[in-house]
C-alpha cells in the first residue's frame, strides 16, 4: 500500500489523504467483516437448529445440517415437543413461580430499601453488611445445605420451595431499590407526613409509585433469570416440569430424535427473543446497573 | 439520615407542599417536626416503641429470608463439613478436618480444579472479543443496534437451550464438522467424546454464551467516557488505535480489572454448561458438578460441604482481592 502511495506524495500534499483513505477503507472493511463474522457465529448455531426443527424424521436423517427444510410450515415436531414433552406444564409452572416470586421480590425488596434508606435505627449498619456479604456467597455452592433446609421445612418437591428461594436470594434487587430510592427527595416523604400520612401510607402512596422504573428493571432482569433457572428447578421440583427441566428431559425419551429436541429448544428460546425485542433498552440498562454492583 | 430531616422539614415544607397536587389538610407543624423516628421529643412510650419497631416491620420479610436462605445454610455448611453425615442419618458424627484433608489429597477431587483453567483461559478470549466489539460499536457504525442485539442475545438464552444448541453443533457429522469439511478438514475429532478436547468445546460454548454480558458492560463503560475527549483527540490527529490506548482503555480499566477477577470466581464455579451437555463425563466435571454429585448422588454430604466451603473461601478471597485492587470509586478521567 505504501509503495503505491509514495510517488504521489511528492507531487501534492493531497497524496497523504489517499493513503489515509485507503487505510480507513480497509479498516472499515475489516470492521464490517468482523461484525458479520460475529453475527454468523451467533446466528448459525441457532439457525441450523431451526432448520432441523422443521424437517420430518426421514428428511432429517437424509439431509445435512445446512440443507433447508422442504416445507417451512411443517410444525409437526413442535406439536410433538409441546404435547409429548409436556412443555405446557413447564410453561404453566414457570409462569406461576415467576409471577409469585416477582411480586414477592418487589414488595420485600422495596420495603427493605425503604427502611434502609429512610430510617435511622440501631442495627442498620449490621443489616447492610449482612446484605453485602450475602452477595459474595455463590448460591450453587450452598445448595448442599439449602437442600437440607428445604427438606426440613417439608417443602421438597413443591413450587413454594422455588418461590421462597427466588425471593430469598435476590440481594441485587434490594441494592437497585436502595440506589434508586436515594434519588427520590426526602422532602416528598416529609410533605406527606405533614399531611398526616403514616409510614405505611408513605411507602404505599408515595415511594412505591415513584420506584416504578426500578421495579420495571428488577422485574425484567429477575424475570429472565427465573425463566432461565435450571438447577434449582432440577433439584427442588423433580416431579413437575419447569421450563428448563421440561426441556432437559428431552434428552431421555427423544434421545436421537434431534428434530423434536430442536423444536423444543426453539419453543423455549422464542419467549426470550420476544421479550428481548420488546424490552431491549431496559434489559441493557438493568444488566449494567445490576452487574457492576 | 432522618436525624437531619426534622430540622430541615419545616423550612422545606411549604415549598414542597405547594408543588404536588395533594390537597390534604395541614395538621400542624409540630407533628411534622416530630415525624422522624429519631426525634425524641415528649412522645408516649408506646409510640416511641412503635416508632422504633417500624423499620423492622418493613425489613422483616427481606431480612428473615436472608437469614433463613443464605446465612442458615452457610453456617450449616461449616457444621456439616466437619461431620461424616450422609444427609439422611439422624446422628452426625464429628470427624474434625478429615473431609478437608480428603478434598486436598484425593486426586479425583482436586483434579477438577484443572478443569477450571480451561474456562479461565476462555474468559480471556471472551473479554478480548467483547472489548473489540464494544470499541468498534461505540463509534458510528451502520446497523449498530442490530449488531449489538445479536452479540448480546446469547446471554439471555436459557442454559438448557444453549446446551442443546451446542450438543447439536458438536455432534459427529454435525454442523461444526460440516463447516470444517468446507475448509478441507475432513477428519474432525470427537468434540465432546474426546477427554483432551471436551473441555475446550465446553469452554468455547461458554464464550459464546457469556461474551454478550462482557460486551454490554464494556459498551456501557465506554459510552460513559465524555465525548469531547475523542473530539479533542481527533483534532490532534490521533488514530483510532491511539484513541483506544489513550482514552478508552484507561477509561474502562476498572471494569476490565473487575471482569478479570470475576472471571476467576466464575471459572471456579462453572456448572450449567458442562452439567447439561456432558453431565461431567469424559473428564469435564467441574468443581461444582463434583460437589453436587458428591452430595446428592453419592450421599456424602459432609465431604461435599467441605468442598463447598473450600470453594466459598476461594471466592471470598478473590472478592477480597478485587475490593482491595479496585475500590468502589469512580474512575477519574481528567
Amino acid at each position: 500500500m505504501t509503495v503505491a502511495v509514495a510517488p504521489r506524495r511528492r507531487h501534492a500534499p493531497s497524496g497523504r489523504t489517499l493513503g489515509e483513505r485507503l487505510r480507513s477503507t480497509s479498516a472499515t472493511t475489516a470492521k464490517y467483516a468482523s461484525l458479520v463474522l460475529a453475527a454468523v457465529v451467533t446466528l448459525l448455531p441457532l439457525s441450523v437448529l431451526l432448520f432441523a426443527s422443521l424437517k420430518t424424521a426421514p428428511e432429517y436423517a437424509q439431509s445435512g445440517p445446512f440443507d433447508l427444510p422442504q416445507n417451512w410450515l411443517n410444525f409437526d415436531n413442535f406439536v410433538t415437543a409441546f404435547t409429548s414433552g409436556k412443555m405446557l406444564e413447564g410453561f404453566v409452572n414457570t409462569g406461576i413461580v415467576l409471577a409469585v416470586s416477582l411480586v414477592g421480590t418487589v414488595f420485600l425488596g422495596t420495603m427493605a430499601a425503604y427502611a434502609l434508606d429512610r430510617f435511622a435505627f440501631r442495627g442498620k449498619k449490621l443489616v447492610m453488611v449482612l446484605f453485602l456479604i450475602a452477595t459474595l456467597i455463590p448460591g450453587v455452592t450452598s445448595q448442599v445445605a439449602t437442600f437440607q433446609l428445604i427438606n426440613g421445612l417439608g417443602l421438597y418437591d413443591t413450587k413454594a420451595a422455588l418461590i421462597l428461594l427466588f425471593m430469598g436470594t435476590d440481594i441485587i434487587a434490594i441494592y437497585l431499590f436502595i440506589q434508586f430510592m436515594a434519588s427520590i427527595p426526602i422532602s416528598l416523604d416529609e410533605a406527606a407526613m405533614i399531611d398526616g400520612a403514616n409510614r405505611w401510607t408513605i411507602y404505599w402512596r408515595v415511594v412505591l409509585p415513584l420506584l416504578k422504573p426500578a421495579i420495571a428493571t428488577v422485574v425484567i432482569i429477575k424475570g429472565i433469570a427465573i425463566y432461565n433457572e435450571f438447577y434449582a428447578a432440577f433439584l427442588y421440583l423433580p416431579s413437575e416440569g419447569f421450563i428448563s427441566t421440561s426441556l432437559f428431559r428431552f434428552k431421555g425419551p427423544f434421545g436421537a430424535q434431534w428434530e423434536v429436541i430442536a423444536a423444543g429448544t426453539i419453543v423455549v428460546i422464542i419467549p426470550t427473543l420476544l421479550a428481548f425485542l420488546l424490552l431491549q433498552r431496559w434489559i441493557y440498562r438493568g444488566l449494567t446497573a445490576g452487574a457492576v454492583k | 439520615m432522618s436525624l437531619a430531616t426534622p430540622g430541615a422539614a419545616p423550612a422545606d415544607a411549604p415549598a414542597v407542599l405547594s408543588a404536588p397536587a395533594r390537597s390534604r389538610r395541614l395538621r400542624g407543624t409540630r407533628r411534622a417536626a416530630a415525624g422522624g423516628t429519631a426525634a425524641p421529643g415528649g412522645r408516649p412510650a408506646g409510640r416511641r416503641l412503635a416508632g422504633r419497631l417500624t423499620p423492622w416491620l418493613f425489613l422483616s420479610g427481606a431480612v428473615g429470608l436472608l437469614l433463613l436462605f443464605t446465612y442458615w445454610p452457610a453456617l450449616n455448611l461449616f457444621w456439616y463439613s466437619v461431620t461424616d453425615w450422609d444427609g439422611i442419618d439422624l446422628t452426625k458424627e464429628f470427624v474434625g478436618l478429615d473431609n478437608y484433608a480428603q478434598v486436598f489429597t484425593d486426586p479425583r477431587i482436586f483434579n477438577v480444579f484443572w478443569v477450571s483453567l480451561y474456562y479461565f483461559a476462555a474468559s480471556f478470549a471472551q473479554m478480548a472479543i467483547a472489548l473489540y466489539f464494544a470499541t468498534i460499536l461505540s463509534f458510528s457504525t451502520r446497523l449498530s443496534s442490530f449488531f449489538r442485539g445479536i452479540l448480546f442475545f446469547p446471554y439471555l438464552i436459557n442454559g438448557v437451550a444453549v446446551g442443546f444448541v451446542f450438543l447439536y453443533l458438536f455432534q459427529p457429522g454435525g454442523t461444526l464438522d460440516t463447516v470444517l469439511a468446507w475448509f478441507g478438514l475432513a477428519d474432525p475429532p470427537q468434540w465432546l467424546g474426546n477427554p483432551d478436547i471436551v473441555n475446550w468445546s465446553l469452554a468455547g460454548t461458554s464464550v459464546w454464551r457469556y461474551t454478550g454480558l462482557n460486551f454490554v458492560l464494556f459498551l456501557g463503560a465506554i459510552q460513559s467516557i465524555p465525548h469531547e475527549l475523542y473530539e479533542a483527540a481527533e483534532l490532534d490527529g490521533a488514530s483510532r488505535w491511539q484513541q483506544f490506548w489513550a482514552i478508552i482503555f484507561p477509561g474502562i480499566r476498572r471494569i476490565i480489572g473487575l471482569s478479570f477477577i470475576l472471571a476467576i470466581a466464575g471459572s471456579l464455579s462453572v456448572f450449567e454448561i458442562p452439567f447439561i451437555m456432558t453431565g461431567g463425563a469424559n473428564g469435564s466435571a467441574t468443581f461444582v458438578i463434583q460437589t453436587l454429585q458428591t452430595a446428592f448422588n453419592f450421599r456424602q454430604v459432609g465431604l461435599a460441604s467441605a468442598m463447598a466451603v473450600v470453594l466459598l473461601i476461594i471466592v471470598l478471597l478473590v472478592t477480597w482481592i478485587q475490593r482491595a485492587l479496585f475500590p468502589d470509586e469512580k474512575v477519574d478521567l481528567t
